[in-house]
């Protein structure tokens, strides 16, 4: 067991608050696109369904927005609070980005508060569309300069480090550092098709649960299309991915393949458990995949995690993490794509119970590949900080109060989350689409 | 100019920023609660629900603005603020998430909870009391540093009469300044019984928001000398202060151009807020941090800056878009809205 001293109490309080704000902030970066998206289409095609689906999204996404914003704060303070020695280089190299981002978040919330409250302000209702354009501008480019701030820490660049001064910087080095295209648009794309997904699955509960109508079919057909789309995109970026770590974090990689020895024609293994003699059991091994994920080529020679110093090595059960965002992320992609052929060659289908009730798991089942994808992202460069410059321990603060302050954000965390599902289910309850239709018809 | 002092001068631009827009935020929760508790809500608590509404986000983001900025422009400040602050600054942001969630919770989801206002009421005064320790601190005297590592001195910033003095004064101008801003808005929305009402917060609060800049001055003079003696030295910032304050509350008394009055408070806190600032320097934290030695790496500073500029082309057509639509659109402003 390792020991429960400042640096360790650090760590699980940043997870802790990144964890849960993570789930608000995913959903924070997709929702305002397919808010933007049904109401162009609503106006477009003059369809009071997507105009209607634009607006009760939303009504709910403003509650969860104010949770990504309160934790969002937490976490921007928190970096300060809990790692200071980490934060005086950091902020020196990678203020930039930071600066950036809260500009992002500066200029989507103005949006968002005019947004919300013009609904029936414009004669022209493409004004109105007009202004959720800045919103999804600002969500994205918010998580594009966090990410860039992630990546710095898995490949600084554009400083040097003499005896512990810090010396050469170039911001924009630094920003745009080789984890940051990967980094960065692997976290958009997802975020996309999670938010997808999470409305999907909404939508078919409440067929599953109300019956079919227009106006839920167009929705969830609506949500279908835009996770099919995404799901493309980070199968695509996700291979890019693995080629980065082959590249640039080989440790990392192997840590997550349970690679141990380096040799040419790599065989994928996929789960399977790790035995205490080092000997994984019940896996499936894919011959040759890992060369091909690594190098695109079934050939190739893939690092060992036996080359690296036991002490710099992340521990073994990311590999579990990683095979389970992977699963799940096949998995969406797999149900997008079979939803579509069937909503063109076998209409009808696409609505059966089956298909329905596998939606609905999907949505829950995507923000856990989140978590799953950043836990191993993170946990799997430790014991970096910033990778191969600075360990973790050193960057961690050394006052005694972390382990209150744990149990402070806990309560709070447990709070918020309560609280924000319950509104949003009495908000939904209390008004059905169908009054809402009545009032529009006025 | 230096870099380092173009540095400051936006961070302190965008804190005196947050200091009006969180006061308005701040105060109107709590008068919302108050309204409720003595059954006047249905008299004030549209207008307060009217302005906060589309703008409670961007208050928070100017909070988030300043401190990343500071981070960027004086990473220093990271290792001695961040270590000492952990507690306070947890705290803090307890009671802002708690604030700002339930803001969201109460007023788009869930109608009409008393608890919600209560928690929005009571947080909006502890929240600046909170806060103002990161200013306390900045004086110096409850901050040590001891085998390299910085240590956090609660009892002394507890028994400290200046830190009550900042703490008073803190709570009371949200008070003051709330009272003013929503006289102005109530006047504009022409809402003659909420007017009347607000009018009378704002000139209770008056009194004891002079006083308590008073009394912190004083206290000044005891906790850190050098700095009391910058400010007399910077006296005619406070004497402007003052004039101002006196202008703005004799317009209110005279029940006469609320949005002139308002212009006074800003000027007000402006003068003494960057009278403050100013006799501050160079020190960021006494005697830890000064400009020149917690400033970031020159390249660093340019990028910043740069970045600064180039957001603002984006920033002050938005804010202008905002409180065209929400500040002065009477249709908006009077109510004859639909949401």
């Amino acid at each position: 067991m390792p020991e429960l001293d400042s640096a360790m109490l650090s760590r699980l309080l940043t997870s802790l608050t990144l964890g849960f704000h993570i789930l608000f902030a995913t959903l924070g970066v997709g929702v305002p696109l397919l808010i933007s998206g049904a109401e162009w289409i609503g106006i477009r095609r003059k369809d009071n369904h997507y105009r209607i689906l634009a607006r009760r999204w939303t009504r709910g996404f403003v509650v969860t927005v104010a949770v990504g914003v309160v934790t969002g704060t937490c976490i921007g303070l928190q970096l300060s609070l809990l790692w200071p020695s980490f934060m005086e280089v950091a902020g020196q190299v990678i203020g930039l980005p930071l600066f950036l981002e809260t500009f992002a978040f500066f200029f989507e919330a103005i949006f968002l508060g005019i947004y919300l409250y013009t609904w029936d302000r414009f004669e022209n209702p493409y004004y109105h569309w007009l202004l959720s354009v800045p919103v999804v501008i600002g969500s994205t480019a918010s998580a594009f300069f966090i990410s860039t701030v992630n990546a710095f820490m898995n490949s600084p660049k554009g400083f040097k480090l003499d005896n512990g001064q810090i010396t050469e910087i170039k911001p924009l080095i630094a920003m745009f550092n080789p984890a940051t295209p990967t980094k960065a648009s692997h976290v958009i794309s997802t975020a996309y098709l999670t938010s997808a997904f999470v409305l999907a699955a909404i939508t078919a509960f409440l067929i599953l649960k109300k019956g079919n109508s227009e106006y839920y079919r167009k929705a969830l057909h609506f949500t279908m299309v835009t996770a099919f789309v995404f799901a493309i995109a980070t199968v695509v970026i996700g291979d890019f991915s693995g080629k980065y770590l082959a590249k640039y974090q080989p440790e990392k990689l192997a840590a997550a393949e349970w690679h141990f020895e380096t040799e040419k024609g790599a065989d994928l293994i996929v789960g399977g458990i790790l035995g205490e003699d080092g000997e994984v059991k019940y896996g499936l091994h894919l011959p040759n995949f890992l060369s091909i994920l690594a190098h695109g080529d079934p050939n190739a020679e893939v690092i060992g995690l036996n080359e690296f110093p036991e002490d710099e090595t992340a521990p073994l059960f990311i590999h579990y993490l990683f095979d389970l965002m992977i699963g799940i992320g096949m998995f969406l992609a797999a149900l997008s794509t079979v939803f579509l052929i069937l909503s063109r060659w076998r209409q009808g289908w696409q609505h059966s119970k089956l298909i329905l009730w596998t939606i609905v798991a999907a949505g829950p089942l995507a923000l856990l590949a989140i978590e799953f994808g950043w836990i191993f992202s993170e946990v799997g460069r430790q014991p970096w900080i910033l990778w191969h410059v600075m360990e973790t321990v050193d960057g961690a603060t050394t006052s005694e109060h972390v382990g209150a302050m744990f149990i402070l954000f806990f309560a709070l965390y447990v709070v918020l989350g309560w609280i924000c599902i319950s509104v949003l289910l009495k908000m939904f309850r209390n008004n059905p689409v169908e009054t809402e239709f009545e009032q529009m018809d006025r | 100019m230096d870099i380092q002092i173009l540095g400051i001068t936006v961070l302190w631009i965008f804190l005196y920023g947050y200091l009006i827009v969180a006061s308005i935020d701040f105060g109107a929760g709590f008068f919302a609660y108050y309204g409720k508790v003595t059954k006047r809500d249905d008299v004030i608590n549209s207008i307060i629900s009217r302005y906060l509404s589309p703008v409670w986000e961007v208050t928070n983001v100017f909070f988030v603005f300043f401190f990343v900025g500071l981070v960027g422009f004086f990473p220093k400040t990271a290792y001695y603020y961040g270590t000492a602050l952990l507690v306070p600054g947890s705290i803090a942001l307890v009671l802002l998430a708690i604030r700002g969630s339930f803001y969201a919770f109460g007023n788009y989801g869930a109608k009409d909870s008393h608890f919600y206002t209560f928690l929005y009421g009571a947080t909006g005064l502890l929240i600046p009391a909170s806060l103002s320790t990161a200013l306390t601190i900045s004086e110096g005297g409850f901050i040590d540093e001891k085998n390299g590592t910085v240590v956090f001195l609660v009892e002394e910033l507890l028994t400290s009469f200046y830190s009550w003095a900042v703490v008073f004064l803190a709570i009371v101008s949200v008070l003051y300044i709330s009272a003013m801003f929503l006289s102005f808005y109530a006047s504009k929305a022409k809402d003659l019984k909420a007017l009347e009402l607000l009018r009378k917060y704002a000139l209770f609060w008056s009194p004891p928001t002079i006083l308590a800049s008073f009394l912190v001055f004083l206290a000044l003079k005891g906790h850190n000398e050098e700095h009391f003696n910058n400010m007399v030295d910077y006296s005619y910032f406070f004497i402007l202060s003052f004039i101002c304050f006196n202008i703005a509350v004799w317009l209110v008394y005279k029940n006469k151009r609320y949005g002139t009055a308002f212009i006074f408070v800003m000027l007000q806190f402006l003068f003494a807020f960057f009278g403050y600032g100013v006799s501050h320097l160079p020190y960021i934290l006494y005697p830890y941090i000064t400009i020149e030695a917690g400033f970031t790496n020159e390249a660093m500073g340019i990028a910043l800056v740069i970045a600064f500029i180039a957001g603002l082309f984006l920033l002050i057509p938005s804010l202008f878009l905002l409180m065209r639509m929400f500040l002065f659109d009477a249709k908006y402003v009077e109510g004859n809205r639909e949401k």
